[in-house]
């Protein structure tokens, strides 16, 4: 008996965390979104009315910078796959010794700050960092054009930030790839184009699979790159909710944002399992 | 020269082929033929070169010098997808993300080529796995995986087809079924074949044509009978079965026969199986030729006397005998065991005696015991 009980045992200390820290949070992020200003109370007081309009409200008013969240982060994605696939590809097959040190390198940002970071790239794309002098002497970027405080900056911030949790997965699944298969491909009349096609991508699909997903999902939801290598025009969502909550007070609303856009990343993700077909691999 | 090149067909020529990887030379000017339809077989021990050999042919390696020739086309640098060469991986290396189906129609479909399903089905039929054409290869046995890594190579109906240690995962009663299949395969479909192996005895089971590969060059070629009768070298005669190699002097001439002094005993052989340069000379007599004989037994042939019996082991089929020799080397002696028992006893004195003919002999300054260390690691496998 004690022998069957243990794993539950085990168990516990996880489940009071996550009930803690993520089930409770829930439960009243959703008691939240629902309740209204009480008529005549403090800035900050609400009251239950189940009033499920603040959603569409929320939606409504927030339409523009929805779809900014998603475009962003698509673009993010996509750049951050073209980059590091042929980064995870080298590591993996053209490496050799230099493997570790290459994997140790592509981690390496994360023992400085997120934050400290991003900041960083404020004064790299800034007037007096050496990237806007050089793209204007060589005119590929007009005298006037600034690049801090716009969506390409934000973009490319994003990019950054969240190609390590590209590279990992790629590297992982490319890694695992017998180079025979490739050489065996290319045995059997496929030149280097139809083996990526045929045989390269279809074994890594697992880590496209993961990587665009651990890369999409905090990307809809970021709201640091906006704030930092922005302006108010580019604004996603995350920089929305964060101003509800801390700044106007507005909990109900900041709340049904929140919901509004996990489902949304839900529904996205489903489908882009669906398409992709991962049961497939393995 | 795409187009040209995967048209090629007819006999391989390796000329002076060579391939360095910094110091180290893997296979060192190289010059060989391989008839169009035969079964080819490259032999030696890990190291050898032989399998560098095969990439070069498939493409995979790119010759440091040297030509590689098909039919009159020159291949030597063309990719291995404009090579009308299909190779079976030692490891298989099919694609575990497509069909077994699949897979067998990946060359057919990368060439356009028509009718996929027919040609596939048909190739399927013929490795007597048709059933099994939906399942993805994790799903198959080694040996399932083996057939259809043949099949994915065959149904291109290449004009030359590798195979690179092909049985080498299989146990032992598998890989000499799937022996007996390769040959009949390649009768069938008559392409030609070239294999590469450690095991001899694989290669002599299915080749027409052996080459012994030793450091990147060619010891001797020839059909398995002829490597097994009369090796050139003591690296071929030790690594193709087992040999009894005995240092002698060529003492005389007697019409078409030599006579080699061996520790004072004269025993006659063949000239045309001598491959000694000088007088200094090893006879080479293998096991199973040799005859035991106690003293007073007339005898014919080559005799030499003053043996005494150390080991004596049964095995069934046939009694192996260690006998030392007055000058200390101890002679291994295979007798068949016909009449059920094994006639003689350890601490006998006897004769061994052998009919010239199944006599060879060596240069005298040959290193008796090379390619006999590959040996016991090849028992050990099996």
């Amino acid at each position: 008996m004690g022998k069957i009980r243990t794993p539950y045992l085990l168990l516990l200390p996880g489940f009071g965390f996550l009930f803690t820290f993520f089930i409770l949070p829930i439960i009243n992020l959703a008691q939240t979104s629902t309740q209204t200003r009480v008529a005549g109370g403090d800035t900050g007081e609400y009251e239950q009315t189940l009033r499920f309009a603040n959603y569409l409200d929320a939606f409504v008013e927030n339409k523009e910078q929805f779809g900014r969240s998603f475009l962003f982060a698509t673009i993010a994605t996509v750049l951050a796959l073209a980059i590091a696939y042929p980064l995870a590809y080298a590591i993996a097959f053209k490496a050799g010794k230099y493997k570790n040190l290459l994997l140790v390198l592509v981690v390496a940002p994360f023992f400085t700050s997120f934050l400290l970071r991003t900041i960083a790239w404020k004064q790299i794309l800034g007037e007096e960092g050496f990237v806007v002098p050089t793209l204007r002497s060589l005119g590929i970027i007009s005298e006037s054009t600034t690049l801090t405080s716009t969506s390409f900056a934000v973009v490319m911030g994003m990019t950054y930030n969240f190609l390590p949790f590209m590279t990992l997965p790629l590297y992982a699944s490319i890694d695992r790839i017998d180079p025979r298969t490739l050489e065996a491909s290319g045995d059997l009349y496929a030149n280097g184009l139809t083996t990526f096609r045929r045989v390269t991508l279809p074994l890594s699909m697992p880590g496209v699979v993961a990587g665009t997903l651990l890369t999409f999902i905090p990307a809809a939801g970021d709201y640091v790159n906006a704030a930092i290598l922005g302006n108010p025009n580019t604004k996603m969502l995350g920089n929305v909710i964060e101003s509800r909550y801390f700044k106007i007070v507005d909990y109900p609303t900041a709340a049904a944002l929140s919901f509004t856009l996990m489902a949304a990343i839900l529904i996205l993700v489903t489908l882009y399992i669906r398409k992709a077909g991962t049961e497939e691999l393995v | 020269m795409a187009k040209a090149s995967i048209e090629a067909r007819g006999d391989l020529r390796l000329t002076r082929l060579t391939k360095t990887y910094g110091d180290f030379t893997a296979v060192d000017d190289l010059t060989l033929t391989i008839p169009k339809g035969s079964f080819f077989a490259l032999l030696g021990p890990s190291g050898c070169g032989k399998t560098t050999t095969l990439r070069m042919i498939a493409g995979l390696e790119e010759p440091t010098a040297g030509s590689i020739h098909l039919g009159e086309t020159d291949i030597t640098t063309t990719k291995p997808y404009q090579r009308p060469i299909n190779t079976v991986f030692q490891n298989y290396a099919l694609f575990p993300h497509l069909t077994i189906f699949e897979n067998i129609a990946f060359g057919l479909r990368r060439r356009g080529q028509k009718d996929v399903k027919e040609a596939v089905d048909k190739v399927l039929n013929l490795v007597e796995l048709p059933h099994l054409a939906e399942r993805k290869p994790t799903q198959l046995s080694g040996g399932q995986q083996q057939r259809i890594a043949l099949a994915r190579a065959i149904v291109n109906r290449p004009a030359l087809l590798l195979l690179d240690e092909p049985l080498g995962a299989l146990d032992l009663k598998l890989r000499r079924q799937m022996q007996i299949e390769l040959k009949w395969i390649q009768k069938e479909v008559g392409l030609t074949f070239v294999h590469v192996t450690h095991d001899q005895e694989e290669a002599m089971t299915m080749a027409d044509t052996i080459a012994v590969m030793n450091e990147g060059q060619i010891e001797q070629m020839g059909s398995p009978a002829e490597l097994y009768d009369n090796p050139e070298t003591a690296y071929v005669a030790n690594f193709l079965g087992q040999s009894n190699l005995i240092k002698g002097i060529i003492s005389g001439n007697d019409g078409d026969s030599l006579i080699v002094d061996l520790y004072g005993q004269k025993i006659a052989l063949p000239k045309n199986r001598s491959h000694a340069i000088d007088n200094s000379t090893y006879a080479g007599i293998r096991p199973e030729k040799f005859r035991i004989s106690l003293l007073e037994t007339p005898v014919h042939g080559n005799v030499l006397t003053g043996g005494r019996i150390e080991d004596v082991s049964y095995i069934g089929v046939s009694t192996q005998y260690q006998v030392e020799m007055p000058w200390g080397q101890e002679l291994m002696v295979f007798e068949q065991n016909d009449d059920g028992v094994a006639p003689f006893n350890k601490g006998d004195a006897v004769n061994i005696s052998w009919a010239p003919t199944f006599t060879f002999a060596l240069r005298g300054d040959e290193d008796v015991t090379a390619g006999s260390e590959v040996q016991p690691q090849d028992i050990d496998e099996e």
